[in-house]
């Protein structure tokens, strides 16, 4: 790579663009590239092997819909049954343009509503299709008996959700993700059962197989045995979640991980817009050293409660309940008196590190800094009573007290903003399709359709899309040019593969330091939240860059990991994924850096409104930031592409 | 293409709801003759001579359609046949919870469960022997307590006027109250009858008073006897 | 608090195992179970000891992949899923019996983690609606009486973490597999497989090797959903109507 070092930190190299997506109006361009795409006869599909890695509502929708079709399935998960990937904690809702309401949705009101919340950093032809295939999802899954809630004549119900005006959100109570994951999920073992999917569980993909420039095959290591396997293929798909446990303390699951996204894009995939991550406001804050996950609390909370911190820092270790009205500060009541408290995700979160940066933070001490701000039903429960606020928040507040030992319904809850969703991904085009051809991302692991901030109960909507409507259309023009040559199992790309992947866990088992992989996660989350968190400055992100550095450089000297590599080791799998962890958040502040804007949920202190609202930069930074690795000592390449808006104005977002 | 679809029972081991079904459908025959059988119990409150034509007359049920003693025998195949069944698929069943969990718990709660089960199992086994002790005891006589006597009557307040006698039958009628009050429950929700919280609690509530019926009804006569308040 | 930890300790399936007693201090209150057997693994790690493997992921209580039995009690004293169990159940100077679940169903793979293949091959055996991608018609084509779907909801809340066969005498996945059958039952949707379903599920139940149930009930009290009992009375009524139906 000749082009020149930008910053000291990465280069420049050839736009791209997303040449799969076909020419014409928008509304026509799906149901044309689905007739241009070419089929594959029915007696091939056997013949024809793909992987999926990852279980989740993308990856297990697309196994089971590409094994309905006959292809030859192989499934990955590192949970012990494709039924626990991590969508089945997602509470609110699945978005749908089905208009049952009446009230005025649409498909382009959904691709409109998608694209502002985006913050006009999404691909137009993607999130059109997206809105396009939502309503087939719903009908999809009831089909398959997903309960979702009804109303008493017996028709489906919708709720409003994340401030949009229409009601067209579908959900199954606060437990939407569950049962639309197990829907998914019997769908998969109907085809596991019928042998057109085969499954491969407590297995954890470690590298990418490119033969000649294409995506053949995955290694993975299993689990439970510690074999080291090597899986070949016509395609791989990689399903594998998000990558918000780069901030150690989030709501992910334990297991969530960027490993298998982080060894396609060693492999040659981009890595797009890694810096764009939501932040929740209303999670359940950290309770001490020992917090191993945060958990998220629906934010209609915020409908009814109030939320404050104590005028004075001599406050704040007081029962609040002892803190008169004239010493407590509604913030967000008085920053914003025409939203309040309902003010955007990023706002809320935003000010509340604001309060807690001051020291007006609540709740036990955690370091030396209190992380919380009260939420408080005290005038809820006083206008509506007891048992109104029961009836509406129950499970949330019965949850909160399980977690706290607090009773919410006599001490006001603390809350704290967590990470629990990330926008950036692998690149993919229209056909979900990386730039390693064969190589297809779906869900929240590619960068597709949410732009810079994800509006709520999209997420849902986008793993199914992509699974059950939108993969299954695309990878069979790929798939109709194989089955490709076959791929020997010495061929020197495979056994390269091997090779690294067994030399890399006998290092990790051989360095014996002194640090548990736990206490570098840890480190490395606090650095990822202190300085690529919720606001982030020039200053702090390069200080964050050589953090992460020569925290990388002591992992790889000081390490502990035990036991041995041919049984259930769990420091081991620890181990690969922080250390994978370790090399996206430097390339995640270089991001962050090289974006001297704000936008959705990437905000630069530098690029703000005279009101504290992100300022976005649309003539320099209307574009996707899609990374190429630059080897182990080189840097990051930064390839743009261009986002253009033919269909959709774009305008500057204002809550005042 | 694949699209499979359900193929039904493929396998040949008996499944083990077809086995407690057995046990359900066999155990409530066993419930209407110990109602039947306590019924009869009663009768020596009515006086010797009344028992005594209870007991002639069960010979004599249903003739001249049956010969002497038909219905009595249709009677007891009914119940031999039932009492092979009912025990024959309770110890498959236990054979195969017992392989369900080789290696045991260090540490156990759940003591009422742990209690009901062993008193269902040993419990059946306990009234199993008891039957064949009753057997010989008032049907072949084989067994002869406080003397001999000719009437039925006379037989059974001979043998209750024997403390030990009486023991044995008031334990006895213990097993039977606590097989039967899960023994009923159970045959309910294997029967598929508990379809909502409101049918638990009624199978709950009617489990509990035949079980209370059958305990009371049963231990009067013995007791009654032992006490002297039978002529 | 202080604490004494007695854990069940097997390097692999093949091993004997047995439990080992750990002691560990400054455990406080606002831990989760779970961080509490995190913080005694940060501990052997420094010592030089291999931690103990235990399952978990979402840590929220709804993916169902953590559960261990906690003093002889599945997921412990409260109601609830092992990673929402928090220490302030607890006193100071107890001791803890922490074991996998113990069925032949769920071999133990090592330390507290179980192999729960079974609960899969259950649902493979026909826990599912037979409805292809693409095929399915309008999803108000067919109204369902809310009384219904709020039942089939009800069954269908299991995360399948096997707390009812841990809790069950006879190690029964009765309620895992009534729960399912209850669910896809309540719908119209459900009804054309609903015999075939019913056949082939409790055939593959008791393949796996799961004990029958005796209606004792622990398995709904250790649920950490509170699935009632009533669903394997609906299975059982169920499996009579379909050899009813095949006879």
């Amino acid at each position: 790579m000749t082009a020149p070092l930008i910053e000291g930190l990465y280069r420049e190299g050839d736009p791209i663009a997303d040449t799969a997506a076909p020419a014409g109006p928008i509304a026509e361009k799906w149901t044309k590239h689905q007739f241009d795409n070419n089929l594959v006869n029915p007696a091939n599909r056997r013949k024809l092997d793909v992987i999926i890695v990852g279980t989740g509502l993308a990856g297990a929708s697309a196994g089971a819909t590409l094994g309905e079709a006959g292809y030859n399935v192989k499934s990955f998960c590192y949970q012990d049954s494709p039924r626990r990937a991590h969508s089945i904690a997602a509470q609110g809702g699945i978005n749908a343009a089905k208009n049952y309401k009446g009230d005025g949705d649409s498909i382009y009101r959904l691709f409109y509503d998608t694209v502002k919340g985006g913050d006009y950093r999404s691909r137009e032809t993607n999130v059109y299709r997206l809105a396009e295939v939502s309503a087939d999802i719903i009908d999809q899954c009831v089909a398959q008996g997903v309960p979702f809630a009804r109303e008493y004549g017996g028709l489906l119900d919708n709720r409003s959700f994340g401030g949009v005006q229409v009601s067209r959100t579908f959900y199954a109570r606060g437990q939407t993700g569950q049962q639309l994951l197990i829907g998914a999920y019997q769908a998969l073992e109907r085809q596991i059962a019928a042998g057109t999917v085969k499954m491969y569980a407590r297995h954890e993909m470690l590298e990418l197989i490119v033969v000649d420039g294409k995506a053949r095959g995955i290694i993975a290591r299993d689990m439970v045995t510690g074999e080291i396997e090597t899986h070949l293929a016509d395609a791989v798909v990689l399903a594998s979640g998000g990558y918000g446990n780069v901030y150690y303390l989030s709501t992910n699951a334990m297991g969530c991980n960027v490993t298998a996204n982080w060894r396609a894009h060693r492999k040659g995939a981009y890595f797009a817009n890694p810096c764009y991550t939501q932040i929740h406001p209303t999670c359940i804050p950290v309770a001490g050293d020992h917090q191993s996950k945060l958990t998220l609390m629906s934010e209609s909370l915020r409908n009814d409660g109030r939320i404050w911190v104590p005028k004075r820092r001599e406050d704040c270790d007081k029962d609040p309940r002892e803190i008169p009205e004239e010493d407590r500060d509604y913030y967000l009541e008085r920053i914003y008196p025409a939203f309040g408290n309902l003010v955007p995700r990023d706002i809320a979160s935003r000010q509340a590190k604001n309060m807690c940066d001051e020291g007006r933070g609540v709740g036990p001490k955690v370091g030396d800094f209190r992380r919380g701000v009260y939420l408080d039903f005290k005038e809820a429960i006083g206008r509506l009573g007891e048992d109104a606020v029961r009836a509406k928040y129950g499970n949330l507040f019965d949850m909160y007290k399980q977690i706290t030992g607090e009773d919410p319904y006599q001490v006001p809850m603390r809350i704290y903003p967590a990470v629990h969703y990330t926008m950036g991904g692998l690149w993919v085009d229209y056909d979900l399709q990386s730039n390693v051809p064969g190589l297809f991302v779906t869900g929240e692991a590619n960068f597709s359709d949410h732009g810079a901030n994800r509006l709520g109960a999209s997420a849902l909507m986008q793993g199914l899309a992509d699974g059950y409507f939108v993969l299954p259309n695309t990878i069979r023009n790929y798939l109709a040019n194989g089955p490709f040559e076959k791929v020997d199992l010495t061929h020197p790309a495979v056994v390269e593969a091997q090779d690294s992947v067994e030399g890399r866990i006998q290092e990790l088992l051989g360095i014996n330091g002194e640090r548990s992989v736990d206490s570098f996660h840890k480190e490395l989350g606090n650095i990822m939240w202190e300085y690529c968190g919720m606001e982030r400055t020039e200053e702090g992100l390069r200080k964050a860059i050589d953090l992460i550095r020569s925290l990388r450089e002591e992992f790889w000297r000081n390490v502990r990991v035990l036991g041995s590599a041919d049984t259930l080791n769990q420091s081991l799998e620890k181990a690969g994924r922080v250390a994978d962890f370790l090399e996206l958040g430097e390339l995640m502040c270089i991001d962050a850096l090289h974006r001297r804007e704000s936008c959705g949920g990437h905000f630069r202190a530098e690029s703000q409104t005279e009101d504290g609202e992100a300022l976005r930069h649309d003539d320099e930074f209307a574009y996707v930031g899609a990374w190429g690795w630059g080897g182990d000592d080189g840097s990051p390449i930064l390839h743009k592409e261009d986002l253009q808006y033919e269909f959709i104005e774009l305008k500057q977002r204002s809550y005042k | 293409m694949a699209t499979s679809t359900i193929s039904a029972g493929k396998r040949p081991r008996t499944r083990s709801i077809l086995l407690k079904t057995v046990m359900a459908v066999t155990g409530l025959i066993f419930v209407g003759f110990i109602l039947a059988h306590m019924y009869g119990n009663l009768m020596i409150f009515a006086g010797e001579d009344s028992f005594n034509e209870y007991a002639h007359h069960l010979r004599e049920f249903g003739t001249p359609m049956l010969p002497e003693s038909g219905f009595l025998w249709i009677m007891r195949i009914t119940l031999l046949v039932s009492v092979v069944l009912h025990a024959a698929s309770a110890f498959i069943l236990w054979g195969r919870a017992g392989k369900a969990r080789s290696v045991r718990y260090i540490q156990r709660r759940g003591e009422w469960a742990t209690f009901v089960k062993r008193s269902m199992r040993w419990g059946g086994v306990a009234l199993l022997v008891f039957v064949v002790f009753h057997l010989l005891h008032f049907t072949t006589h084989t067994i002869n307590i406080g003397g001999t006597h000719d009437t039925p009557a006379g037989r059974l307040v001979a043998s209750f006027g024997v403390w030990w006698a009486v023991l044995i039958y008031l334990f006895a009628v213990a097993c039977l109250g606590m097989h039967l009050l899960h023994g009923i429950w159970s045959a309910g929700m294997t029967l598929g009858l508990n379809t909502s919280l409101d049918m638990a609690e009624r199978l709950r509530l009617v489990s509990i008073l035949v079980t209370v019926v059958v305990v009371v009804g049963f231990a009067l006569p013995p007791v009654a006897i032992f006490l002297g308040l039978i002529p | 608090m202080r604490l004494t930890l007695k854990i069940w300790r097997q390097s692999g399936p093949s091993d004997k195992g047995g439990a080992v007693t750990y002691p560990i201090e400054g455990v406080s209150e606002d831990m989760s179970f779970l961080e509490m057997l995190d913080v005694l693994n940060e501990g052997l790690i420094a010592k030089g000891e291999e931690p103990v493997a235990f399952d978990s992921d979402c840590r929220e209580g709804i993916c169902g992949m953590c559960g261990v039995m906690i003093n002889g009690e599945a997921h412990g004293p409260e109601r609830t899923t092992t990673c929402q169990l928090h220490m302030r159940s607890f006193r100071d100077g107890d001791e803890i019996v922490i074991e996998p679940w113990r069925a032949d169903a769920f071999p133990v793979i090592k330390d507290l983690c179980v192999d729960r293949g079974s609960f899969d091959r259950i649902i493979q055996a026909g826990g599912y609606i037979s409805a292809n991608t693409g095929s399915a018609p309008d999803a108000h084509a067919t109204p369902v009486p809310k009384s219904q779907a709020d039942r089939a909801f009800m069954a269908a809340e299991c995360i399948g973490c096997g707390a009812c066969v841990a809790a069950c005498p006879n190690a029964s996945g009765m309620l895992f597999m009534g729960a399912k059958i209850t669910h896809l039952g309540e719908f119209p949707q459900g009804q054309p497989e609903r015999d075939a379903r019913v056949l082939s599920m409790t055939a593959q139940h008791d393949e796996e090797g799961f004990g029958g149930c005796t209606n004792l009930g622990e398995c709904s009290r250790a649920c950490p959903k509170g699935i009632p009992l009533n669903v394997i009375s609906q299975m059982n009524s169920d499996l009579l109507r379909a050899q009813r139906h095949q006879a």
